[in-house]
């Protein structure tokens, strides 16, 4: 039988902010266990939370970016249950009213566009963080997670493979950082993603049982657990099986998932209202305030690059895959460099230096003025595209002014006409074996000529006058 | 030191009158308060944590800036007894419950600030009914507590430690928390004044949570005067909890010894009925005419969902304490079992070790009303007939200033004699628990004695945020009263 | 209203993480049943369109702003836990994650 997958996403991202959700503990990943708690994230008996307005605000830009609705009116819940990672044996969180709903993702998969809906995106606290490599063979728990803002942002069943599962987050992460609203990083737990799958017969409209896969550390490990799961629905539903409705925990190294046992009252979580907190109003005003302050998004420009600049599709996706390479990049341009140039440099070279050496790009030492800087004296031939790469390299490492390093180093390309045809000649005359095989009509070996010939002229040879000089050289017999 | 014998007796405006004027020193007055504590206490069993020598360090520090004419603030020396709810860093917080034993709070709670900062001298934790739930505080987990007026008897609850301190004068001032009528019950009781401000008026923060959107602090007091003084320093807005209102605070104390002929008193007439113990309706009958008699207009007003009020009471204070009290688990603080082996036996056996039979009676009630089928029917539908409540006194008072009401149905049980029927215990909330509900603010002063000595107390409920008018009835009240309540016979 | 169970009582128990003896348990169906019961006199009220009452007080947006004010020392943190390793606090071993 042939089957369609349908799946649903869950992200819960780490909002942030400088502050905890509900009180003044720093936000802040690695720091040793339980120093960054207070009484209000320890559930000390007494006392009270206090909503962070940051965590609200990113939450609405986050929404509007997703072209959510925003509510008018919404409300903090309690959702009770026991468990060590949680301070208070409730998450405050929101229930039947989320602070956005109904938006939309557009991704794009083999070349066309799919519009993913979202359900809702609603505020809640992340949980401690439980430890069970302690010597004594006791957990420990580590409360300096408890309370950092989380942002639950849930599709519909929209999705029908692990490849469009994989471009939602991949646009969705392209969104929140974007945004700055979340470091998204899927190891350290900033943003973790749970699909939940089921398979249909195709054409069926009927949704099948699903499961819900946990604790996986990256997008392709999401992937690979969707691929996982269909295969397993699969085999069950053609061995005449049903599928269980579950949650699963993914086991990177093995590639599998594996049931949770789970008690059947684990799911009654007694909502109720948070009597401690009163609600969230977002006014018309509000929410324009917010809008206003969006950054252009990732589809929008893109678009717009890809058309003020006349790049290929390809390009314009590369360049504004993320925001401050984007900004780098336009930044460059305002600098002077010419589009396309800027463009090859940025995703050539100057992409390769920031990999090797694992730098994000806002961090890097060089500006893009010094960039277009570069590339102005590509274009007025005072140094070679090959030097470039190498002075790139060198203002990679040191930060300095291409103009400074090109005078400091005498990088300066040869255009003396009269200085190159010495230089030529006497390679000519050192090398008369590659000179008779030109001219007995091997014209490949030029290309050993020229070559020893920017070796004799340290690489700054004018290229162009130096195939031109050679050329006539070679004429003449 | 003859002069400081009768120092516990007074009020705490005298006292503060006394030690300006120079007639005595902070230290007199606590060390006459601990004397008085060493000698009653033993019989009223109101302190779960005596903190003589704090007491008595901080009296001395606040004669020193006395004496160099610094102003240490209102409440400057005077005497003051927590509730043992209420989170302080000296001593420990233990709400009276053997799963909290040896609490200590490393952080303080907003309204203690404000006593410290005003200058109070803080004497230690009262008893109270576990986590505040009771009307007895018989279900506190270390001792009951008695009435001063008659040890026979109950001082009501939950904050029955704190009534009982004020009127045995083993404390000038206490603090309690009323959800339901636990300030204002037991200070009918015990024959003193207890007020509970309206919801949002004083902050809840470091105040143990019962029932979260009904639970408000308020104060026990010996006179009118007194309660004006407290609640000057307590009122107002707090940048720690959301629930506290941003409006301004008046000055209570212009709320004293003005006139009353522009009062109208509403009398609902769904609380004068035949439950209603005929000595106290009398009580509150002769009280109403003193204010008749300084010009106050006196109507009848109806509450139509009075009946109801116990009914939604006991929906939704268990729901919210059932997710209130989940954080008693063992882990990070708290009693914890020593033979758990696994998680969910380290929340079983501590829980049902370290909460007593009431607390998990109200634990079991709130959760099965939340529970999966049940929310609609019973937490849903009680937050409905809330709003209806609110809508009566919102109605009631288009009509009139205040409501005049007798605090309780009787005067003082007798211990254990209610213990077994928790339904009955229940009932003993009738006339408080609305004003909770609706959020409104309502005190209790006391309105006489019954025939075997045992005081009768009178309910004022006021519009929200109008403790003034409340406090201006109250004073008018007790000014022109006729007669003198007297102190309880514990000689 | 349905009335209530001992297999409700038990299930209740069990959300509410109590552990109850036979004896506990035919106490507490006996109470909450009588409590309960005592509660459905709400039925006899029409609540149809009556908006529930979630919060005395009309406000609404009561935020604290995004500042960093601190947080306890570690010790000060664990000193009332039964149970830490002066960095942790201490729980059985976890089996089953959720
Ligand atoms: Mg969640
Ligand atoms: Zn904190």
């Amino acid at each position: 039988m042939e089957y369609e997958p349908v799946i649903g996403m869950e992200v819960h991202v780490e909002i942030s902010t400088k502050s905890k959700v509900f009180c003044g503990c720093a936000n802040e990943f690695d720091a040793p266990p339980n120093t960054h708690v207070c009484p209000i994230c320890l559930g000390m008996p007494g006392v009270l939370p206090m909503l962070n307005r940051a965590m609200v605000e990113a939450s609405i830009a986050v929404g509007l970016a997703l072209d959510c609705t925003i509510s008018r009116w919404s409300k903090m819940d309690r959702k009770n249950y026991f468990y060590p990672d949680q301070s208070k044996n409730y998450q405050i969180s929101q229930y039947d009213l989320p602070l956005c709903h109904d938006g939309h993702l557009d991704i794009e998969v083999g070349g066309e566009t799919r519009r993913i809906r979202i359900r809702r995106a609603h505020m809640e606290e992340d949980t401690a963080r439980n430890v069970h490599t302690l010597g004594s063979g006791e957990s420990g728990v580590d409360f300096n997670r408890c309370g950092v803002p989380l942002l639950e942002i849930v599709t519909e069943p929209d999705l029908h493979s692990a490849e469009e599962a994989h471009a939602y987050l991949t646009a969705l992460k392209q969104i929140l950082e974007y945004l700055d609203v979340s470091d998204c990083n899927m190891e350290e737990g900033s943003l973790r993603a749970e699909p939940n799958i089921s398979i249909r017969p195709k054409g069926s409209e009927e949704l099948g049982t699903k499961s819900e896969v946990k604790n996986i550390a990256s997008f392709s490990g999401v992937q690979k657990a969707i691929e996982f799961e269909i295969r397993r629905h699969k085999k069950i539903l053609d061995e005449g099986g049903a599928v269980q409705q579950e949650t699963r925990g993914w086991d990177a190294d093995k590639g599998l998932t594996i049931g949770q046992r789970l008690k059947e009252s684990a799911h009654d979580y007694r909502y109720f209202p948070e009597p401690d907190l009163v609600p969230i109003v977002v006014d018309q005003a509000w929410e324009d305030t917010i809008r206003e302050t969006l950054p252009e998004l990732p589809l929008p420009r893109r678009a717009r690059i890809r058309e003020a600049y006349a790049l290929s599709e390809f390009d314009a996706g590369v360049i504004t895959a993320t925001k401050p390479m984007a900004d780098f990049y336009e930044a460059t341009l305002s600098a002077g460099a010419p589009p396309k140039q800027a463009a090859n440099w940025l995703m050539g070279d100057f992409q390769a230096l920031l990999s090797d050496s694992k730098t994000e790009i806002q961090e890097n030492k060089i500006s893009p003025e010094q960039l277009a800087e570069m590339i102005a004296l590509i274009e007025d031939a005072t140094i070679s595209g090959k030097i470039a790469k190498d002075l790139l390299a060198e203002m990679f490492d040191t930060g300095k002014d291409p103009k400074a390093l090109v005078e400091e180093k005498g990088l300066v390309q040869i255009s003396d006409a009269g200085e190159l045809e010495a230089m030529i000649r006497e390679v000519m005359e050192s090398h008369p074996g590659p000179v008779a095989d030109f001219r007995s009509g091997k014209h490949k070996a030029k290309g050993f000529l020229v070559g020893q010939v920017m070796k004799l002229t340290k690489g700054k040879g004018n290229p162009q006058l130096v195939n031109k000089i050679l050329d006539e050289e070679l004429e003449k017999t | 030191m003859t002069m400081t014998l009768d120092l516990h007796s007074r009020t705490a405006h005298e006292l503060r009158d006394a030690l300006r004027s120079g007639e005595t020193t902070a230290v007199e007055i606590a060390q006459s308060y601990l004397d008085r504590i060493a000698d009653v206490d033993s019989r009223v069993m109101a302190y779960l944590d005596l903190w003589e020598e704090y007491a008595l360090e901080e009296a001395g520090a606040l004669d020193e800036r006395l004496a160099k004419g610094e102003d240490p603030g209102p409440l400057a020396g005077i005497p003051i007894a927590l509730k043992d709810n209420f989170c302080t860093t000296h001593g420990t917080t233990g709400c009276a419950s053997r799963i909290l034993r040896n609490f200590e709070s490393p952080y303080e709670g907003t309204v203690v600030t404000r006593l410290k900062d005003a200058g109070a001298v803080l004497l230690g934790k009262l008893n109270m009914d576990e986590f505040a739930m009771g009307s007895s505080t018989e279900n506190s987990s270390v001792q009951p507590t008695h009435n001063p007026w008659d040890i026979d008897r109950v001082p009501g609850g939950s904050s029955g430690g704190a009534a009982a301190s004020v009127a045995a004068d083993e404390a000038a001032i206490a603090l309690g928390s009323d959800t339901g009528g636990s300030i204002r019950q037991p200070a009918a009781f015990c024959g003193c004044i207890g007020m509970k401000p309206t919801y949002g008026r004083v902050s809840r923060y470091g105040l143990v949570a019962f029932a979260s959107s009904l639970d408000q602090i308020g104060p026990f007091t010996k006179d009118v005067e007194d309660l004006a003084l407290i609640m000057n320093v307590i009122c107002g807005r707090d940048p720690l909890d959301a629930t506290s209102a941003d409006l301004p605070v008046p000055d209570y104390s212009e709320s004293l010894g003005r006139e009353v002929s522009d009062i109208t008193i509403g009398l609902p007439k769904e609380f004068y009925t035949d439950a209603l113990n005929d000595e106290m309706r009398a009580k509150v009958d002769a009280a109403v005419a003193v204010l008749k008699e300084q010009g106050a207009r006196v109507i009848e007003v109806s509450l139509p969902h009075t009946d109801y009020g116990i009914a939604v009471y006991y929906i939704i204070a268990p729901a919210e304490a059932s997710a209130n009290l989940a954080r008693f688990d063992g882990v990070r603080y708290g009693f914890r079992h020593p033979d758990a082996k696994t998680v969910e036996d380290l929340y079983k056996l501590s829980k049902s070790e370290g909460f007593g039979r009431e607390v998990q009676r109200r634990i079991m009630l709130g959760t099965y009303v939340l529970s999966s089928g049940y929310y609609d029917a019973y937490y849903l539908k009680a937050q409905k007939v809330r709003a209806l409540i609110r809508q009566d006194f919102d109605r009631a008072f288009e009509q009139c200033d205040v409501i005049i009401t007798p605090t309780t149905p009787t005067a003082a049980f007798k211990l254990n004699e209610k213990i077994d029927d928790p339904l009955q215990m229940y009932l003993n909330d009738v006339y408080t628990n609305s004003a909770n509900l609706a959020g409104v603010p309502g005190v209790s002063i006391p309105c006489g004695l019954t025939d075997t000595g045992l005081p009768a107390g009178m309910q004022i409920i006021g519009k929200p945020f109008d403790e003034e008018t409340i406090i201006r009835v109250a004073h008018a009240y007790e000014r022109n009263r006729g007669f003198d309540p007297g102190k309880p016979p514990l000689e | 209203m349905a009335r209530i169970t001992l297999e409700d009582v038990e299930y209740v128990a069990g959300l509410a993480q109590l552990t109850l003896d036979d004896q506990a348990k035919q106490r507490l169906l006996k109470e909450m049943g009588e409590i309960l019961a005592y509660v459905d006199k709400l039925n006899e009220l029409d609540t149809d369109g009556i908006e529930p009452m979630m919060h005395v007080l009309d406000i609404s947006n009561v935020f604290r702003e995004d500042v960093v004010t601190g947080s306890l020392d570690r010790d000060a943190a664990l000193r009332n836990a039964p149970k830490t390793d002066g960095e942790y606090f201490l729980v059985p071993r976890i089996l089953d994650t959720e």
